[in-house]
């Protein structure tokens, strides 16, 4: 029986993969044993059919229901010649040259299969972590050198040695999947195709800092990965890795998925903890930090799905291997999302220090539209739009961070010489409308006067004057906001007013 | 709309299936949409009595979050989306077009009572821009032809 892999990725989905996948079945009938794998993440060859044979893995696609028969004629079961025949998928250059540490097993194993799970070197850290004591475990993460995943690239050790020392009967962990920035899929794609990880790094967080309880927030968009999720948690539980005396050993962890609503703003770790307590998801104060008063008023942690995702492959090989990947202050790994108008659009998870530009144009391929790539967000709605002289500065924080631009999540969207950003700069001030929660003043009314200010700057009235107001109203925003929320929705609208005047009908500056 | 004493057992016992989970209040809302389609205002006052809340913060928390409706919705929900990698790929084209093919602006429904359109921020598929989704299903690099032949064929399942 020859073992054929089709994603159950939500986007391989989205562009046919179920279609294809039972065409396959149909007619290859009892002859294949059909995989519904994660995906590799490489979007624009999606749906893909991979064929296990001697020689590796042989991809095919992208595939339409109907190149299934014309498929099979031409030996699809041997691996052999097809105009959709792509060679071992391993040695694409796309694939090859990056380094999968957190995404080791995305597209290769069966999310849901807990054998295969072990036999790609699962729960190895969790196995060394029921070994020591909590301490050492935090430590290992502190010496990783792993900083907050989600946008803030807070360390994450500091973050559970706070936990950690915080005095309390009941302390959480909590998963903050509510992944919604524009651009961004990675934690999507973990959930949907390495659930297991996710499980064992917020396990391995639960003895580190003595939580026995975790949530899941997942974002009501992903019903896919909850699917997966829900799948993978009911087998860890059968098997001991959740529960009461996980692998014998005494120590309690359970964990549970929770559905977002569609709110933006519970991407933000206490608006999130409020949500998940049954609240309005409004913003809180802090100090107290999560690390100390978080959910239910208990010591938290929140962390992003990538953030724990990466904790079982630093437990497994030592915080020092992880370390050595990256560059400065920002060590590992990052799983980039390449997305927008771009012509090979997907993951790709690299080591800190690549540049936008090999990014873009190497692997990326430029824009899929085939005209000049005229700005790239990267991070998210709150994120930059960074112009072509700004595509030489190196993936990492404090790089970024020099030219007014944010990594975040490390979602890329590439936009092309179409795209207007006046038009952006007004979308960036409008979703803060649309998602602020209401809590601090300058989000929830600077919005609403950011977007008049701009349309007024749009047609010409009063041009110098509105520019300066927008300017400063930006800066009461960035400084007088309780969150990101409102504090950097100026990022973007400042970028574009920095770098496109001439889209605001202003001077260029490049003049 | 439907009359509320026939939906009223349902509510119920959806509360009594939360009534010790901590942070029960978005469960229990999430399973009234799931099972009736809507959150009924008259459900407010029962959610609250559960719940020990009043029935503004009830009200509250169901009018914060987007995904909640208190209208019942059509046959099939469509959501566009809205943001950013999604425009670099016209999504302002494919909403534009959606509304005019549907006669509806976001929030509302069909006068067939076929569809519900609503935006979205992001579905996590922006490297196939621009996405829609039908019920649950996400599709992908959707053209204004494509949205026709997405729309007949749920049209024509029905």
């Amino acid at each position: 029986m020859t073992r054929v892999f089709i994603s159950r990725d939500s986007t391989a989905l989205s562009l046919g993969a179920e279609q294809v996948a039972q065409a396959l079945q149909q007619q290859a009938g009892d002859n294949i044993t059909l995989v519904r794998n994660g995906s590799r993440g490489l979007y624009w060859l999606e749906p893909l059919v991979e064929v296990e044979t001697a020689q590796g893995r042989v991809a095919y696609g992208p595939v339409n229901p109907e190149d299934v028969a014309s498929l099979l004629d031409a030996g699809l079961l041997a691996g052999k010649q097809h105009p959709l025949y792509l060679g071992n998928i391993e040695e694409l250059p796309y694939f090859k040259n990056q380094n999968r540490l957190t995404f080791a097993r995305v597209g290769i194993t069966d999310p849901v299969s807990l054998d295969d799970y072990l036999a790609h070197d699962g729960y190895r850290g969790l196995k060394n972590a029921l070994n020591l004591q909590a301490a050492d475990i935090v430590k290992h993460v502190t010496d990783s050198g792993l900083r907050g995943r989600g946008g803030a690239a807070f360390p994450t050790g500091i973050k559970w040695n706070t936990v950690l020392n915080a005095p309390a009967e009941q302390k959480y962990i909590v998963c903050n999947a509510d992944e919604g920035d524009s651009g961004t899929f990675s934690d999507r794609m973990i959930m949907e195709g390495d659930p297991f990880v996710l499980i064992e790094g917020m396990t391995i967080a639960g003895l580190a800092v003595g939580a026995s309880q975790g949530y899941i927030y997942l974002r009501i968009e992903y019903p896919h990965a909850k699917i997966a999720l829900n799948q993978a948690i009911e087998a860890a539980y059968k098997n001991g890795y959740l529960g009461e005396n996980i692998q014998g050993s005494g120590k309690t962890f359970h964990l549970e998925v929770r559905s977002g609503a569609g709110a933006y703003v519970c991407g933000e770790e206490t608006a999130l903890l409020e949500s998940l307590e049954g609240k309005r998801g409004m913003v809180r104060f802090k100090p107290p930090l999560p690390a100390i008063v978080g959910l239910f008023g208990q010591p938290t942690i929140v962390n992003n799905v990538i953030s724990l995702a990466s904790i079982p492959v630093i437990l497994d090989k030592g915080g020092e291997y992880y370390k050595n990947y990256g560059m400065g202050r920002s060590r590992g790994t990052l799983p980039l999302q390449i997305a927008g108008n771009v012509k090979q659009p997907g993951l790709f998870e690299a080591a800190f220090g690549v540049t936008l530009r090999e990014i873009l144009y190497d692997y990326g391929g430029g824009s899929a539209s085939g005209r000049p790539i005229r700005a790239v967000q990267v991070g998210g709605p709150l994120g930059a739009y960074m112009t072509e002289s700004q595509f030489d500065t190196p993936l990492d924080y404090e790089a970024f961070a020099a030219i007014g631009a944010v990594l975040g999540h490390g979602g890329i969207v590439v936009h092309d010489d179409t795209t207007n950003l006046a038009d952006m700069a007004r979308y960036a001030m409008e979703f803060c409308v649309e998602e602020s929660c209401g809590k601090c003043t300058p989000c929830r009314i600077g919005s609403t006067r950011g977007v008049e200010v701009i349309d007024r700057i749009i047609d010409n009235v009063d041009k110098t004057n509105n520019t300066e107001l927008l300017r400063d109203l930006c800066d009461t925003m960035l400084c007088g906001s309780l969150c990101a929320m409102g504090g950097m929705t100026p990022y973007p609208v400042l970028s574009a007013l920095n770098h496109f005047p001439e889209d605001f009908g202003l001077p260029s500056s490049k003049a | 709309m439907q009359d509320y004493q026939s939906q009223q057992p349902t509510v119920l016992d959806i509360l009594a299936a939360h009534r010790t989970m901590p942070g029960n209040l978005l469960p229990i809302l999430h399973g009234i949409q799931d099972t009736l389609g809507y959150i009924p205002s008259d459900a407010v006052a029962d959610i609250a009595t559960s719940l020990n809340l009043s029935r503004a913060e009830v009200h509250g928390v169901i009018s914060f979050y987007h995904y909640f409706r208190t209208t019942p919705p059509g046959k099939h929900t469509i959501r566009i989306c809205r943001a950013e990698s999604c425009q670099s790929m016209n999504g302002k084209a494919l909403e534009n077009h959606a509304k005019q093919r549907l006669g509806i602006d976001f929030h509302e429904t069909t006068a067939d009572e076929h569809f519900s359109l609503e935006p979205v921020y992001c579905l996590g598929n922006c490297a196939c821009s621009p996405s829609i989704t039908i019920d649950d299903e996400v599709h992908g690099r959707v053209s204004p032809e494509k949205f026709d032949q997405l729309i007949a064929a749920c049209k024509g399942a029905n």
